[in-house]
């Protein structure tokens, strides 16, 4: 299958509050997809809703081929068991803005309690699949420290390992690297970058127009809950067709854009 | 005045005093029990997403941390058997009083222990596939112990006081050993003295044990 996520019409409200307003967004295997808008344009709403976190309020997803809850008698809106969504949230990675490790066990024991309590796996199989992803983001030698020794940056890879060990079939981020200090910024986006290249499918909000246009297959720009504009990060973030897409990058201080400089790549 | 301590006879009645400390281990222990397990439930339910379970909670609290213990111990022990037909025995009448009423207790301790968990935590376990009793299992309230464990410990030490109001309906527990004893040797300042002091003997070991715990969960950041 290659298309691992296919999204349909999705709407959210809170309340009064229509928040997604009909995103439609398909996804393949190994793609990695990064998501921009300002804040409010429904950035988080719309990952928390591809785990489920927030109950979509109309729409269909598909993952990996197969539809996500059943239908109701009202077009559009779903219904949702409780043991379908704890298993596909299983299949979904997600890291949080907050890294949200869990205090009290340790670094590999964060890697280790998905697989042993939810894959069945023993203590020492777990242990090894920890250890595996803790070196896949460069921080094996912490594995049996307590998450308050980390860095913050440590402690966002460390959440990455967590989500990885599950084995998801796509990894969501939610501004991971928006809580760390400047410097510790480029670590964690570094093992995103490895990550896409070993072909994790991937769906990134980040305010990193850096790592939007050199690692991104494709940019999306959310606007009042709506894809406003989407396509390569050459075309999104060099040649903007819409307006507010234009005025969203300029007020981006924070972006240069790296190599290829956009003269040259406006000749290509 | 000059009272001439004897506690030489307590050693003759060995047996009755075992008998009376090993009911109030035995109220005790499953009070403490059955008020957490009461406790965990009904600060889930005051937890709730459901206004109905929210409101369920409420209520189960407010009732019975409301009624004096004692009033709860002989309502179940004399008014149950008209109501019901049946008559309970002094052990069930005191652990089901005392249990409501520490559960309720308990299920505050509880609730504002859960509440002081990030939310954060609960997200990331959901996130990994969890369901809600692998989250509050695994997750949630390890983290909640810290906060939990010294009003718990109070509470517990609260409810071993408390055992001591069923000698009121004849429960065999120290008191009530103490009061035969102190009728039958005509020795009350010796018999009390007893009680008081295996009260404080053991309310010690848990507040020791309670010390330990604390200091165990305190251990990293
Ligand atoms: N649980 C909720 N209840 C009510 N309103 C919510 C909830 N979650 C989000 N919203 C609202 O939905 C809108 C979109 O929020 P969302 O967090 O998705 O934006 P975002 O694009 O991620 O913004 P940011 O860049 O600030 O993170 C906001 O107006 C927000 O206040
Ligand atoms: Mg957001």
């Amino acid at each position: 299958m290659d298309e691992v996520l296919r999204v349909e019409n999705l709407h959210k409200r809170f309340g009064l509050l229509h928040v997604l307003r009909g995103i439609d967004l398909s996804v393949h295997k190994g793609e990695t997809i990064v998501i921009l808008g300002a804040s409010g344009s429904g950035k988080s709403t719309l990952l928390r809703c591809l785990n489920f976190l927030e109950m979509p309020s109309e729409g269909r997803i598909t993952i990996e081929g197969r539809l996500v809850g059943r239908e109701t008698g009202t077009p559009g809106v779903m219904s949702y068991g409780t043991r379908e969504l704890n298993a596909l949230r299983a299949r979904v990675g997600m890291v949080f803005q907050q890294f949200n490790l869990f205090p009290h066990m340790t670094v590999e024991g964060n890697v280790m309690i998905g697989p042993m309590k939810l894959r069945g796996m023993t203590e020492e199989t777990a242990r090894t699949l920890a250890h595996d992803n803790l070196r896949r983001v460069g921080i094996l030698e912490k594995a049996r420290e307590y998450p308050a020794r980390l860095s913050g940056g440590q402690q966002q890879r460390v959440a990455i390992a967590r989500a990885l060990a599950m084995e998801p079939t796509m990894m969501l981020f939610d501004e991971a690297t928006s809580a760390l200090d400047p410097e510790l910024v480029g670590e964690v986006l570094l093992s995103m970058r490895r990550l896409s290249e070993e072909g994790m499918t991937m769906l990134v909000v980040t305010h990193e127009l850096g790592f939007a246009y050199n690692v991104a297959d494709r940019v999306i720009f959310l606007e009042g809950g709506m894809v406003h504009e989407e396509g390569t990060p050459q075309e999104v973030l060099q040649n903007p067709k819409q307006e507010r897409t234009r005025e969203f990058l300029r007020s981006h201080t924070l972006f240069r854009l790296p190599d290829p400089a956009p003269e040259a790549a406006g000749h290509s | 005045m000059g009272h001439e301590w004897d506690f030489a006879f307590l050693l003759g009645q060995r047996d009755f005093i075992l008998r009376g400390i090993l009911g109030t281990f035995g109220l005790a222990i499953t009070c403490v029990l059955a008020g957490m397990a009461l406790g965990l439930v009904f600060a889930a339910a005051r937890l709730s997403r459901f206004a109905a379970l929210r409101l369920l909670g409420t209520c189960y609290v407010e009732f019975f941390r409301n009624i004096p213990v004692l009033v709860q111990i002989l309502w179940c022990y004399f008014a149950i058997p008209i109501i019901t037909g049946a008559q309970p025995g002094p052990f069930a009448a005191a652990a089901t009083a005392v249990s409501l009423y520490a559960g309720a207790y308990m299920t505050e301790i509880f609730r504002s222990g859960i509440q002081s968990v990030e939310k954060g935590q609960w997200e990331a376990a959901r996130a990994i596939g969890f369901g809600y009793l692998a989250q509050m299992r695994y997750v949630v309230l390890p983290q909640a112990m810290r906060s939990i464990t010294p009003p718990l410990t109070n509470q517990v030490m609260e409810v071993v006081k408390t055992t001591a109001i069923a000698s009121t309906i004849a429960y065999g527990e120290v008191l009530y050993s103490a009061k035969v004893l102190s009728d039958q040797e005509f020795r009350p300042i010796e018999s009390y003295t007893a009680v008081g002091v295996f009260f404080i003997v053991v309310l010690a070991l848990v507040s020791a044990a309670s010390s330990l715990l604390e200091r165990r969960l305190r251990r990293h950041g």
